[in-house]
């Protein structure tokens, strides 16, 4: 496998799994700043056992399951995950609904552990684990489905998983410096990338699963994200409202 | 318990967010299984089918979000 072949792989799950990441630090974050690093720790640890059993259960399974049928499953996941992140990114840009806002999530968390402290004193650090936990593990499982859709019947497991892994350390090393939400990532931008390219993945892998012999293989996968690009584009400026910031 | 409802309501939310738009995603690749079952000789057309429709299932959703 040369670099060239396992790039697209690489840098997709590495995109992807940036957004993810960015997410579940915020998350952490809150916990810590509200009941300190120890429940937050926890936590954030107990998700990831959890995730890696998960990744050691189900990836020798992979090989099992017959190649069509992975891919068909797999390509309608991919076709609900991917059009799910692009409506919302296409919608965000369009000033239809707010752009998502670390700040704001870390602040609205925040706020809602000072709350649960005010209810159950004795629980909380309990209850704040178990966020951190949460958190972990949905935002995780997210990394662990864009790694198998990306990699998984291609040979591209380990360039995928690697893009992956690059990602949620840089932002853990990146969030744990600064002690506070990754704000400046321009999270509704890489989401409108990220849902083309899973978008673009989807249409390739649901088609081959069904049989469709697509022109150029895998290469049909670049001519597709640029036809979801044009769309969700003149998508933005049909439902664009009035005072709508452009697309970063 | 409401830990894990809480937890399983996030999972399906990785997939489906907006109902309409699930449904017709799924909708587009049955018509598409149907075509590629019912025409074996012509597969691309089964392709044009998912592209076109995911295409337009995109554009529509966008649109009535934005009438909304």
């Amino acid at each position: 496998m040369t670099w060239i072949a396992a790039a697209p792989a690489l840098s997709a799950a590495f995109v992807s799994s940036l957004v993810e990441a960015v997410e579940a630090l915020t998350i952490v974050l809150a916990v810590a700043s509200v009941r300190g690093w120890r429940p937050a720790g926890l936590g954030a640890a107990a998700g990831l056992a959890l995730l890696i059993v998960i990744v050691l259960a189900l990836g020798p399974l992979l090989d099992r399951v017959p190649l069509y049928l992975l891919q068909l499953t797999i390509g309608i996941l991919l076709l609900l995950f991917g059009m799910r992140w692009l409506r919302k990114a296409i919608l965000r840009a369009a000033g239809v609904i707010p752009l998502h806002d670390e700040t704001t999530a870390f602040a609205a968390e925040t706020a809602e552990l000072r709350e649960q402290a005010r209810r159950h004193e004795a629980r909380l650090d309990w209850l704040a684990g178990l966020a951190s936990f949460k958190a972990v593990v949905l935002e995780g499982l997210e990394v662990v489905f864009i790694v198998i859709a990306i990699g998984a019947g291609r040979g591209m497991l380990v360039p995928a998983s690697i893009g992956a892994v690059a990602a949620c350390g840089l932002v853990a090393v990146a969030g744990f410096a600064m002690h506070r939400p990754l704000a400046r990532v321009p999270e509704n931008t890489l989401k409108f990338a990220v849902g083309i390219l899973l978008s673009a993945f989807g249409v390739s892998w649901t088609g081959e699963g069904l049989g469709v012999p697509w022109p150029g293989e895998d290469l049909a996968i670049l001519a597709f994200a640029a036809l979801f690009l044009v769309v969700a584009l003149a998508a933005v400026a049909l439902a664009r409202r009035p005072h709508a910031q452009a697309l970063p | 318990m409401n830990a894990i409802i809480d937890l399983l309501h996030g999972l399906t939310g990785l997939f489906i967010d907006d109902g309409a738009l699930a449904l017709a995603i799924l909708a587009v690749v049955l018509l598409a299984a149907v075509l590629a079952l019912l025409l074996p000789g012509v597969p691309l057309a089964a392709g044009a089918v998912l592209v076109v429709g995911c295409l337009s299932v995109l554009v529509a959703n966008v649109a009535q979000a934005a009438r909304r």
